[in-house]
This record gives structure tokens, sequence and C-alpha cells, in this order.
């Protein structure tokens, strides 16, 4: 039986609820936990103990990205591979490369605020032990779920589950592999 | 506390009304979409919305078929239906994204539930917009051409023309709001998915909402992608219509060659799109008996920001024709002139004051600003009004410029009028598709609205821990009684 478990899982009503619980999941030492909610939580984050994420510098690394492929593409075309002088100007008119520049730094960045935010939370994943437990299905709905891994150092089945028992959760599942 | 608690109601008005739960809301909205039978307004609407359309597919294959000479485009009006239908629809556009980011940024609780069919409505209206310079080049399947690519004729395109910053700021605009707008379908998406008993509908959304969870984790970067595209949606959207006002700006036709066009363009856009927005909703919350999640407030809000935005375009009207009296020029003051008595368009040029500066200044009462139904009629008035500016700024502008003897009047043909209602229907046509297979409010945020999501609900253990205390003292005072 317990072999085969990804973790353990509390079902809770409200928000308040979880969040409580899991303040006490993470003083009791556990660290492979997880919460499911189904709009984000603020206060999770610091319950469980959730790093912030590196995403803001991709995006920023993303945006310079952008604006130097625009600068770059502009140089390589008007002053490098084929001038033409129209008024006077200078071959690299800066003034002018502003706004495709500028488009190219937004656009850039909004593919790596996107993309790399699927990316780092590893989605697309069709499959996941949690969606084996049927009252699953409410947490996109309604319902607070926290659950502690099989992998936590901590993890002992009777012990956790005899702990998350007494978290005053409404249900308490073993999740599946 | 009865007064503290009722000013803070006329401060901070509640955006969901009724007795809602988590569970509510969820299927209040999800159901449109998955359970409930398409309702019968639906299919009159899309059908009839889908005939208009049918006009446009009419009018583009004639044009391709014998060229833009059909169109009543001529010399000296080098630019006209096309370019002011593609600025009227693209400044439609922009108040989705100025309802999803700006006033996300504002933390303004009350654009969270009209925010996903405003950024639809964007979505639409970039995809109408984005029609007419394509066909405008006369050969479409050439378009790419306008993409800087290596090619074998060894030519680029010229990037100091604002012609080639609309190119790059409409498909950046397109682009990034497609990407904010399925970001943030994707745990609504989820939503549906789990809810869905349809085996093949289950199977798309799945697909579509990439296996999402709701874990803390994903939600944490989540709600920072979301932020930060905020963050960047913001200058792009003021970015976009400033270049589309480079296009006039930049050249030196009177009239046109002007340094308050981004700011005045930009009012008026965000002016034409929350015209738009009501348009949307007003309809949508009366045939899907949404009342309590599109309430009242969010319609009297919609109003103020179009009184707001509708000054600073009557502003601008003033201060064009000050401009050209002040500056001098004898070109200036003659398409002055022209525009506004003396030309024989001087018709359309009042007709625009009457519905952009006049019709507006209703809103400054009550009574106009709550009626549901003169708000849709305003919005009419509006979504006319900003047309003809884009009508009176071009056409006066160049039927008579410096050479007298290239003045021409401007008339459109039958095929200018067939594209531009063409692409209402394709409008509504595809909002129609929107409101059956997708979530029309954002489930997930109109969550986080209830008095429920927050975490020791702060304001609400407050007013009870109050209420106790008063009770806990009447009980027990005098205490030796």
């Amino acid at each position: 039986m317990a072999d085969n478990i990804y973790g353990i899982m509390a079902e809770f009503d409200t928000p308040t609820e979880m969040v409580d619980a899991a303040r006490m999941v993470r003083d009791a030492g556990y660290t492979k936990t997880d919460a499911f909610s189904p709009f984000p939580l603020h206060e999770i984050d610091e319950a469980l103990g959730i790093k912030r994420s590196i995403l803001p510098y991709l995006i920023f690394a993303g945006g310079i990205t952008g604006l130097l492929t625009g600068l770059g593409l502009e140089y390589y075309v008007h002053v490098f591979d084929w001038q033409i002088i129209v008024g006077g100007r200078p071959a690299f008119s800066l003034p002018s490369f502003v706004p495709p520049a500028f488009e190219m730094t937004i656009l850039f960045s909004a593919f790596i605020a996107v993309f790399g935010m699927l990316f780092l939370n590893g989605l697309p994943s069709p499959y996941h032990p949690v969606f084996n437990v049927p009252r699953f299905a409410l947490a996109t709905r309604e319902k607070f779920f926290l659950i502690i891994e099989s992998t936590d150092p901590k993890y002992d089945y009777a012990e956790t589950r005899s702990f998350m028992e007494g978290l005053g959760a409404q249900e308490v599942f073993d999740v599946e592999e | 506390m009865q007064d503290a608690k009722e000013l803070k109601q006329k401060l901070h008005p509640a955006m969901v009304e009724g007795d809602h739960t988590f569970a509510s809301v969820s299927d209040k909205i999800g159901d449109v979409t998955l359970k409930r039978r398409t309702p019968f307004h639906w299919f009159i609407g899309f059908g009839l919305a889908f005939l208009v359309a049918q006009l446009l597919l009419f009018t583009i294959i004639w044009l391709v078929t014998k060229g833009i000479g059909i169109w009543g485009t001529n010399q000296p009006v080098g630019w006209a239906f096309p370019i002011i239908n593609f600025v009227w629809w693209i400044g439609i556009g922009h108040a989705g994204t100025l309802i999803s980011a700006i006033l996300l940024l504002l933390n303004q609780k009350w654009r969270t539930s009209i925010n996903r069919f405003a950024e639809a409505m964007t979505l639409f209206a970039v995809a109408c917009a984005g029609l007419y310079p394509v066909f405008h080049t006369g050969r479409p399947w050439l378009a790419y051409w306008l993409f800087p690519y290596p090619n074998t004729m060894g030519i680029w395109p010229q990037f100091r023309s604002p012609l080639m910053w609309d190119v790059f700021a409409v498909s950046t605009y397109a682009t990034v709001s497609l990407l904010f707008w399925y970001i943030g379908l994707i745990p609504d998406l989820a939503t549906l998915r789990d809810r869905a008993k349809n085996k093949f509908f289950k199977f798309v959304y799945s697909i579509f909402s990439w296996g999402w969870r709701g874990s803390a984790r994903h939600w944490h970067r989540y709600e920072l992608a979301y932020l930060i595209l905020a963050g960047i949606s913001t200058p792009l959207v003021l970015s976009v219509h400033s270049i589309v006002s480079f296009d006039f700006s930049v050249s030196q036709i009177p009239g046109w060659h002007a340094t308050f066009f981004p700011p005045y363009f930009v009012a008026g856009a965000i002016y034409a799109g929350f015209a738009m927005v009501l348009l949307l909703a007003i309809p949508l919350r009366r045939l899907y008996n949404m009342r309590d999640l599109i309430t009242d407030t969010h319609l009297i809000y919609m109003g103020k920001v179009m009184l707001a935005t509708g000054l600073i375009v009557a502003y601008a009207y003033v201060m064009e024709a000050y401009f050209g009296w002040y500056s001098g020029s004898q070109y200036e003051w003659f398409m002055i002139k022209n525009r506004i008595w003396d030309g024989p368009y001087w018709f359309f040029y009042w007709l625009l004051i009457l519905c952009n500066g006049l019709s507006i200044q209703l809103l400054w009462f009550k009574r106009f600003r709550e009626s549901e139904i003169w708000l849709f009629i305003l919005s009419i008035i509006v979504s006319i009004g900003m047309w003809l500016e884009r009508f009176v700024i071009i056409v006066t502008s160049l039927q008579r410029d410096y050479l007298p003897s290239s003045w021409a009047m401007y008339s459109p043909s039958v095929f200018d009028i067939t594209m531009f209602v063409g692409t209402l229907g394709f409008f509504f046509s595809l909002f129609y598709l929107f409101v059956r297979f997708v979530p029309v409010i954002s489930i997930f945020e109109v969550r986080t609205l209830l008095p429920q999501a927050n975490v020791h609900g702060r304001q609400q253990d407050f007013d009870e821990s109050v209420l106790e205390v008063e009770y806990t003292y009447d009980r027990t005072d005098p205490p030796n009684s």
C-alpha cells in the first residue's frame, strides 16, 4: 500500500484553514510540500516557504535581447548592408530606430513571460499523480488542497498521515503514483 | 460604525453582488459554455452577424480580383476608408488592454469582471484593423514583404518610416494581446476541463489548459508573469496608438503635422474603446443574466472613464483649431477654415463635435450615467463620433492641400461601405463564438473578489470582533448586579 504513494493530501474548505495548516506543515519540518487552490493565494508563499521565482530576471534578459535584436537589425540594414541617405540624416539615425527596437523589446519579454512561466512550471503536464484523487477536480472550483510528497525526508506513511489528519482537514487522501 | 460601513460601501462598492460562493461563480460563468443550452438569441445574433460578415468575404474576393480601384480612394485622397477604418478598429482595441493592464497596475478591482471580454474585443478589433492595410497594399499575397527578411531581391524595409513602425507596433500588439488573453484563460480552461462531461470538450479544454492544477508554486510564477505582462503592455498600448498617430504627424500635410497627435489619438482610442466595451457589456449582462457580476457600478465607472477621455478629446478639437490660427501658417489656417466652415465637409465636422464633444456632457449627470439605456445610446453615438473624427482628420486634410490644381472631392464607393459593414459582421461573429466557447468573465479572478477569499478576511474579522466585544460588554455589564 505505502510504496506506490506519491503523497498524502488533505482537503480544506476555506483558504484560511489551508494557510493555517500549511504553516503547521512547515513548522513540523516538511519541505516537499505543495498547495492547490482555485485562485492565487499570496499568504501561501510565506506559509510554505516558496522562494521568489527567477522569472523576472529571465524576462529582463529577454527584453534586453529584444532591444539588441531590434537595434542590431536596423544597424545591419541601414548602416552595414545598404545605406539609403534621405534628407541628410545619418545612416545610424537612432531616434527613428527607437519605435521598432522598443516593440521588439516588448515582444521578446512577453514571449519569455508566458513561455518562461509555463516552462518553469513544468507545463504542459497532461498527467500528474494528484489528478488520481477524484475530489481533486474541485481544486479548480472551490476546494483547497495541501500535499506532503513521499519524497520528503521526514515522510513516514503512518506518521505523516496521522499528522495530516490532525490538521483539521475535511478529508485526507492517499495520492497514488 | 454604521456610518463608517456606509462610507466604505460608497468608496469600495462590492464588485460581486448577491450571495456568491467559489462554486457558484464558477458554475454561473462556466455553465454558459458548458451546461446551459445555447440560447435562441445566440443563434439569431450569430446568424445575423455571420450573414453580414459575408459582405466582407464578397468585397475581398472582388477586391483581389479587380484591384483596389473599386474603392473610392483617389488622388489626392490616397488614404481614405481603409485607414479610417484601420484607425477606428485599432483604437477600439485599446480599451481592452487598458482595462486588463493599466487598471491592473492601478489596482482597480472593477477591471476583474470585465477584462476577459474586453481583451477578446481587443483581439477581434485588431484582426479587423489588420485587414485594411494588408488589402490596401493591393497585392495582399505579398504582404510578408513588410517584414525584414533576407531575400533574393536584396531589399530591406525602411526602418525610418512610420509605416514600418506601424507594422512592428501592430503585429507586436496583436501578439502580446493574444498572449495576455490566453495566459489569463489557462486556469479557467482548467476549471472547465474538470467540470466538462462531454468527452470531446474535456479533451479540448485539457489540451488548452496545459495540465494546469493550481499548485501554489505555479500560481506564484503565474502572478509574476501576469503582472510583468501588464507592466509591459502598458507602454505597449500607449506606443501603438502613438505610432499610429505618427503615420499622420510625421508627414507634412496641414492638419496632420502636429506634435499633440499621440496623446490626442491615445485618448480618442480609449474613448472609442470604452464605448465598445459598454456596447458589448450591456447586452451581455442582460442576455446572460450577469448583473451580479457586471454590476451597475461597473457601468458607472466605464461611463466616467468615457467622460474623462471624451473631455480630453474635446480639448484636442479646440486646441487643433487654435494651433491652426496661432501657427501663422496660411496652409494650416486654410485647412482649419476648410475643415470647420468653409469647405465641403463642414457638416461632418459639426456632426463630429455633436457626437464626441457635446453628447458626452450628459454623463456629468447621475441620471444618464446610471441608466443602462442612456449609456448604450451614448456609446453608439461615441462610436459614430470617433469614426467621424478619423474621417474628418484624413479626408479634409488631404482633399485640399498645397496645390489647388490637385484638389478633389472624396466619396466612398459601395465597396468601401460593404467592406466596413463586413468587418462589423466579422467582429460580432467572432465575439459570438467567443461567448459560446470561452468563459466570458475571468472565473478565477472573480473568486478573489469574494469576501471568503481573504485569508483571515481582515476587515470582516475586524467588524465581527468589534461586534463580539460590544456583545460581551452588554452581557457582562454591570458586572456585579
